[in-house]
């Protein structure tokens, strides 16, 4: 059967594949004649889901729970479960993902496959870290334990693997002791870039930070914006959050220079005062967006890029503000931008992208040529700066980049499985 | 609460039954493959539930007596939840009588059989629910597919007169009629948007337990449509391809 399954950000376009739709692991197969890749929940936003020419292998039909030990926090789950099918099973016994992204439509497989990040990479490191063990099927119809101890060079492969090197078909994760799913939050009203660099260097004992930044600022409010930082805190059960949808793609987007202007400019002056303290429920603090379904829609039927990119602590502040001085010189500007700090802690994969240093994460309606042009600039500054660009995010950079980034990739390419292909990887190593 | 379901490795009934895991519900979980009821009932003991499993081909009528026995051995059930099923190929049925038949039994006469044996619990019982998965297909004949539509017509007539025994002991007989659902048993059809996904049968499945409703049609809408399928005359229907 021939299907589309787009990526998050509709860039490039989707195309459309041929598809396989376990349910059960029994039925996992290697289609004849064609690569294939497994297809998480399709919350990447570029290309590292899609497989154009080629078949997906759908994993949400393999979505049951494993065991759930509840003394030590451990949880094993098939690779289709989504992280928030998950919380609902972990948080009533008190334990928590020591990572989780910002949405919780992401499965364990593509959790593991992008090794993601959260807004507590600082002390907790990235999703792989807490990897206990996973089965890797590999298209000889082999299925490899992987750990720490055993198989372990295919276990490093396959953390931030993009899904080459077999298909995961359940992992173990060790979770994480709360003393509840809420957080108190307290959050800083920021001038300017320096203050978010001061404010980052103070709070490294809170769990979780994260700023949101005004890009349309300039000169001395270049960087204004919030700083948040929080802890898990006791509550009541989180609420539901009430899902709105956006039920159609517009014609055009809807996010564009005047809607983008005036939104940032609403948002950094939303709180007054220099700090706010609150406990947020967890759906709001760490999934604001999946309040509002299918909110890429917004941006029409041309779609949005991403741009996240890591850049070393060294030069950290420098190149963010040549990055920020391009955005709002080119006046396009972006709804929301993400600042946060990794810490210096050593990546689980080969190709594992948070490293030490600040991650700026952007996005941008797509307008053709004059988008392509301004994420090319900010390539520049972050191949200067010696950073690296999220392949999670991205549809567009340059194999040289690329390549340049993950020196390793050739490490990853050798266990790749041959049954496997992606866009991405065809575009960035140039395989065939 | 003591769950039985029968055709547990069904999608729907699957994602029912994770809507009813939780610590001190005990689930008996009968399907006709060992391997895939271990893996449902790993998934729901994780979430809490204890899990004990039986294996039954819905068509080996002589196991019936003994499986019904065991399934009721650590207590009485307060939810039986039916929802085995298969989809026939109408043609090759057109062709085969015998393969006819045999889908007849697994979609209609079969549970039938079952329904007869746990009908006689609730009844001695007095109370819970009986929750069968009919399909709207049973609501009209329709050339493309009627003798899974003749089966499950056949399930919804027994149901609507066992409800009517049971309601005088205070048990409530569930009629539930799904649309178009994308489960492993309509894998080939290409899904537009009157399809739904098993997890909103589920959530209606729970609600009409709890509502002690009678005949639900799933998503909702699918009862206005089938309305006016049942609603257009004979002389009209017959020249439709449908
Ligand atoms: C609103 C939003 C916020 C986000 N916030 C963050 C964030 O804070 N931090 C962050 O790191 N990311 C973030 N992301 C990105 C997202 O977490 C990742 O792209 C994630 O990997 C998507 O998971 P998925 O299940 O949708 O996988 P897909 O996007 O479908 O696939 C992702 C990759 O995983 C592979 N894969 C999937 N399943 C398997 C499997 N079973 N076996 C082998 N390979 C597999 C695929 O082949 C592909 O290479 C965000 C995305 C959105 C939409
Ligand atoms: N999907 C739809 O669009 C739709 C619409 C209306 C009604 N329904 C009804 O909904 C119910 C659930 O189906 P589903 O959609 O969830 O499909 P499903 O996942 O394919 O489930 C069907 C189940 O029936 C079991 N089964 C088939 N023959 C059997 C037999 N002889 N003995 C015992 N078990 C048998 C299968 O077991 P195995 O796993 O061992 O094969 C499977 O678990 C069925 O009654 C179906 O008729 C479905």
């Amino acid at each position: 059967m021939s299907e589309q399954h787009g990526s998050w950000s509709g860039f490039p376009e989707p195309t459309h594949h041929s598809v396989s739709a376990p349910h059960w692991q029994a039925e996992l197969n290697w289609p004849a004649g064609s690569r294939t890749l497994a297809y998480g929940n399709g919350r990447s936003y570029g290309d590292v889901c899609q497989n154009p020419g080629g078949n997906l292998t759908l994993m949400r039909g393999l979505s049951r729970l494993r065991f759930f030990d509840r003394e030590k926090g451990l949880i094993c789950a098939e690779a289709g479960v989504t992280l928030g099918e998950l919380l609902a099973v972990t948080e009533p016994a008190g334990w928590f993902l020591p990572v989780t992204p910002g949405t919780q439509f992401v499965t364990l497989g593509g959790a593991v496959a992008n090794d993601v990040h959260g807004k507590n990479h600082h002390l907790r490191g990235s999703f792989g870290h807490h990897v206990q063990s996973f089965n890797l099927l590999r298209s000889d119809g082999r299925t490899l334990a992987c750990s720490r101890e055993s198989n372990a060079e295919y276990f490093r492969a396959s953390i931030g693997g993009l899904g080459l090197t077999g298909i995961i078909t359940d992992v173990t994760v060790q979770l994480m002791r709360v003393p509840g799913p809420a957080i108190k939050t307290e959050t800083l009203r920021m001038a300017n870039l320096h203050e978010f660099f001061e404010l980052n260097r103070a709070s490294s004992d809170f769990e979780y930070t994260v700023s949101w930044i005004d890009c349309t600022a300039r000169g001395k409010q270049m960087g204004r914006g919030f700083f948040i930082r929080g802890d898990h805190t006791e509550s009541p059960p989180t609420p539901p959050l009430k899902r709105k949808s956006v039920p159609l793609t517009p014609p055009l987007s809807l996010i564009n220079r005047l809607s983008v202007q005036a939104f940032n400019t609403l948002y950094s002056h939303k709180q007054w005062r220099k700090s706010v303290t609150s406990v947020q429920q967890r759906d709001s603090f760490f999934y604001p967006l999946d309040g509002l379904r299918h909110w890429n829609r917004l941006y029409g039927p041309k779609g949005f890029l991403q741009y996240q990119c890591v850049l070393p602590s060294l030069v950290a502040e420098s190149a963010c503000e040549e990055m920020l001085g391009h955005i709002s010189d080119n006046g396009g500007g972006s709804f929301l931008v993400v600042l946060k700090a990794f810490g210096d802690i050593a990546p689980e994969g080969i190709l594992s992208f948070p490293r030490d240093g600040i991650t700026l994460a952007l996005d941008f309606p797509f307008e053709g040529k004059p988008t392509l042009d301004l994420l090319a600039r900010l390539d520049a500054i972050t191949r200067a700066a010696h950073g690296a660009v999220y392949p999670a995010k991205d549809a567009r950079m340059r194999g040289e980049d690329f390549r340049f980034y993950y020196p390793d990739w050739q490490q990853l390419d050798a266990l790749r499985d041959p049954a496997i292909g992606s866009g991405f990887w065809q575009r960035v190593t140039g395989d065939t | 609460m003591n769950i039985i379901i029968v055709g547990a490795t069904s999608a729907m009934a699957q994602h029912t039954a994770r809507r009813y895991a939780k610590a001190g519900n005990r689930f008996v979980l009968i399907a006709r493959n060992a391997q895939k009821l271990t893996a449902v009932a790993d998934d729901l003991r994780a979430r809490g539930a204890e899990c004990e499993t039986l294996t039954l081909d819905i068509n080996d009528l002589d196991a019936h007596a003994g499986c019904v026995s065991a399934s009721i051995a650590a207590a009485a059930p307060d939810l039986l939840l039916m929802a085995h099923g298969t989809l026939p190929d109408q043609q090759a049925c057109e062709q085969d009588t015998a393969l006819m038949m045999q889908e007849f039994a697994t979609n209609g006469s079969s549970s039938l059989a079952l329904l007869n044996e746990y009908a006689r619990v609730f009844e001695a019982k007095g109370s819970g629910s009986i929750v069968v998965i009919t399909s709207v297909a049973g609501d009209r004949g329709r050339q493309s597919n009627y003798v899974y539509g003749a089966a499950k017509a056949a399930v919804s007539t027994y149901l609507s007169g066992l409800r009517n025994r049971l309601s005088k002991c205070g048990v409530s007989v569930i009629d539930i009629r799904p649309g178009f659902v994308d489960t492993p048993m309509t894998a080939d059809f290409s899904k537009g948007a009157l399809w739904a996904k098993p997890e909103q049968i589920a959530a209606g499945i729970e609600k009409a337990v709890a509502k002690k409703r009678n005949i639900v049609y799933l998503p909702g809408f699918w009862w206005a449509i089938m309305l006016i399928i049942r609603n257009i005359p004979e002389v009209i229907f017959k020249r439709l391809s449908l």
